[in-house]
């Protein structure tokens, strides 16, 4: 009786007890561990620099904190960093790379939804063969193509304007995203799509009425895609544009690569980490939604 | 079958194919107006397939479908005067209950006093009053399947169409929409077409009921009908649970032979005027009469008992029969032991004779 209340361990009775430090647990957070290491400490070098002035930076004390903070550098980079004749920072390149994405992301996941949907639910003829073209499409390297679009665009006279490289952005995002979604509206039950025919719904009836308002989650999952895409492309940016309209990316490779006069290490820092605000806010901001659109579109039949 | 005057849906020369696979095959189905009417078969025979063809949902190869004395074929599922029930429920998950009734109408673009008229005379014949400002997440399969038949009955259409709307509840929720189903169409007269490949749900339902094999109808008459006169082997084997016993033999002169013996066949009412040939007698376990009554039987037969099975209100025993299994249905109360003797008897009037090639009905 005595030990019994003593060592309440040795009478196997309740919830099996949990070793805190099994192997599997060491393992998982050791790797944990060892991965947050890797990707935290650069980020927390770029922070700590691009809070020093450049007297401190020259110290080379990389992992100290400032001594002093400053945020001049930051107010450099957004406002007064030059690239070739422009002076005015990276908030140029920042409004271009807004007035590319919204457009580009609004037209290539409506696009890539209403096509997604077709191909799932009003199947004709020859449509799993558009859509196996498409795919293949998503293979193709980018670099075999550019001189193909930059010709394409030159004759639409959209050559090194905004729409062109919205158009660029609107349609190489096409295969994934219709995949995306013509996968997702593969899942819904075929029997949902004849009851709304029955109810006399047509093709954008039963699009906008019963499948949209029951896909938030992959919309989320669309835009995020889309968004950190194209934000991050370089490539399209610096090919398909003009200085005055470069995207922030191209813009920061040309503030970093600068040649002339000092390298001004923390105002390179601070321009890179504002230039990985935006994806960064999409995915905490959208991390949320995306739970929340998971939880709202959970009704199985 | 009498000529129908006027049918609700009459069905003509019907013909659909999936690439080579030919589903239906030149299918002709009359069904009167107010009639209800089960489509039976095991999966893959079609049935499903032919309703989708009724309501429009797949396009027909060949033939046509009329609706209400309007040729159809072309015709829009919302246009063809159609309401339709999904086994899966098939509500719209993102609207309250009652925007899965008066999705349709908004479509119609009915006015709006009466669609709120429509709703509440279908709340209240299916009892869904307190669900309508739920969503489908928040009700149970019954009250589910309530309002998707309360999304057809707020159509106000001639026709209704059920897809198999029990084969997702429980056994006791199933018997008892069964139930109000069937009530249902008593109280509204609707025209219904109901698929499904649970004999019981069936034989109580239909006014008549079509059993399909292989994307034809096999034969399309009352439950009675059915299961006293089956048209052919299969359906004589699909209808009745434990299934049919047959005993191989032939018809000679108006007496059955086999390897239990000869019997007279009088009392058997031939369809065909040269029964005579090698064919198969069947009877069902529930027309095998035991014990004493065996005796009064004009065919009697002693049977092993090898297996058995009491259910409470009857006890089904497995019997050999020379080299033969047979399945008895007996009562509940008989008392059987295995390895006993028993005599069996039943009457050639309830027996069932079938053409061992053709396997149609003598």
């Amino acid at each position: 009786m005595s030990t019994a209340t003593q060592s309440p361990a040795k009478t196997p009775r309740g919830p099996k007890p949990k070793r805190a430090f099994s192997p599997a647990n060491i393992m998982i957070y050791g790797t944990l561990f060892v991965v947050s290491i890797y990707y935290l400490l650069p980020l927390y070098v770029m922070v700590m620099t691009s809070l020093k002035d450049m007297t401190e930076v020259r110290m080379g004390n990389i992992f100290s904190p400032p001594v002093e903070i400053t945020f001049e550098p930051w107010v450099k980079a957004w406002a007064e960093a030059c690239t070739g004749i422009n002076c005015d920072g990276l908030s140029r390149g920042f409004w271009n790379s807004v007035r590319i994405l919204i457009p580009s992301v609004v037209v290539s996941i409506a696009v890539a939804s209403v096509s997604g949907y077709a191909l799932s639910f009003w199947r004709f003829k020859g449509s799993e063969l558009f859509f196996n073209i498409l795919i293949v499409g998503a293979f193709i390297p980018y670099q075999i193509m550019l001189y193909p679009i930059v010709i394409i665009l030159r004759e639409l006279g959209v050559y090194g304007t905004l729409t062109g490289l919205v158009m660029v952005h609107t349609i190489f995002g096409m295969p994934i995203l219709t995949l995306l979604f013509r996968n997702y509206f593969a899942s819904v039950p075929e029997e949902l799509f004849k009851a709304a025919r029955v109810d006399g719904a047509g093709f954008w009836g039963i699009y906008v009425q019963i499948m949209l308002p029951m896909s938030l989650p992959i919309f989320v999952v669309a835009i995020i895609l889309q968004v950190t895409g194209i934000w991050n492309d370089f490539l399209f940016g610096v090919v398909f544009t003009k200085p005055d309209i470069y995207p922030m990316t191209v813009q920061l490779n040309n503030i970093v690569n600068s040649v002339q006069g000092v390298k001004e290490y923390n105002v390179n820092m601070a321009a890179t980490l504002l230039t990985g605000m935006v994806p960064l806010v999409i995915y905490f901001v959208s991390g949320k939604l995306f739970v929340r659109g998971i939880a709202a579109g959970a009704v199985k039949g | 079958m009498d000529q129908i005057v006027n049918p609700s849906i009459s069905i003509k020369n019907l013909d659909l194919s999936f690439g080579a696979v030919e589903v239906l095959k030149n299918l002709n189905l009359d069904i009167a107006d107010g009639e209800f009417v089960v489509l039976l078969g095991s999966s893959g025979c079609g049935k499903s397939t032919l309703l989708n063809c009724i309501a429009g949902l797949l396009d027909v190869s060949d033939g046509e479908i009329h609706i209400s004395g309007k040729n159809v074929t072309w015709e829009e599922p919302s246009q063809r005067g159609i309401g339709m029930v999904f086994q899966s429920y098939a509500l719209y998950p993102q609207m309250t209950v009652e925007g899965n009734l008066t999705f349709g109408l908004r479509n119609a673009r009915v006015p709006k006093d009466e669609i709120a008229a429509r709703v509440e005379k279908a709340a209240k014949i299916l009892q869904i009053e307190p669900l309508l400002k739920r969503k489908p997440a928040a009700l149970s399969g019954g009250q589910r399947q309530r309002v998707a038949i309360g999304r057809a009955l707020v159509r106000d259409v001639d026709v209704f169409l059920f897809d198999e709307p029990l084969s997702n509840l429980d056994a006791k929720l199933r018997a008892d929409l069964r139930v109000e189903i069937k009530q249902l169409h008593q109280q509204l007269g609707n025209t219904m077409i109901y698929v499904t490949h649970d004999q019981i749900e069936a034989m109580t339902l239909a006014d008549r009921i079509a059993i399909m094999l292989n994307g034809n109808v096999l034969q399309f008459a009352s439950p009675y009908e059915i299961y006293n006169h089956p048209a052919n082997k299969y359906v004589a084997t699909f209808i009745g649970s434990p299934t049919m016993n047959f005993i191989e033999g032939s018809v000679h002169g108006g007496k059955f032979d086999s390897a239990l013996g000869t019997h007279s066949l009088d009392g058997y009412d031939f369809t065909t005027p040269s029964p005579d040939g090698p064919a198969w007698l069947g009877i069902r376990p529930e027309h095998m009469a035991t014990g004493d009554e065996a005796a009064n039987k004009p065919i009697q037969l002693e049977g092993r008992v090898e297996f058995v099975e009491p259910l409470g209100s009857d006890t089904l025993t497995r019997v050999t029969v020379g080299d033969q299994h047979m399945w008895v249905r007996m009562d509940g109360q008989a008392q059987v032991k295995i390895g006993e003797m028993i005599p069996i008897g039943f009457s050639a009037t309830q027996a069932h004779l079938f053409d061992t090639t053709t396997e149609e009905r003598l």
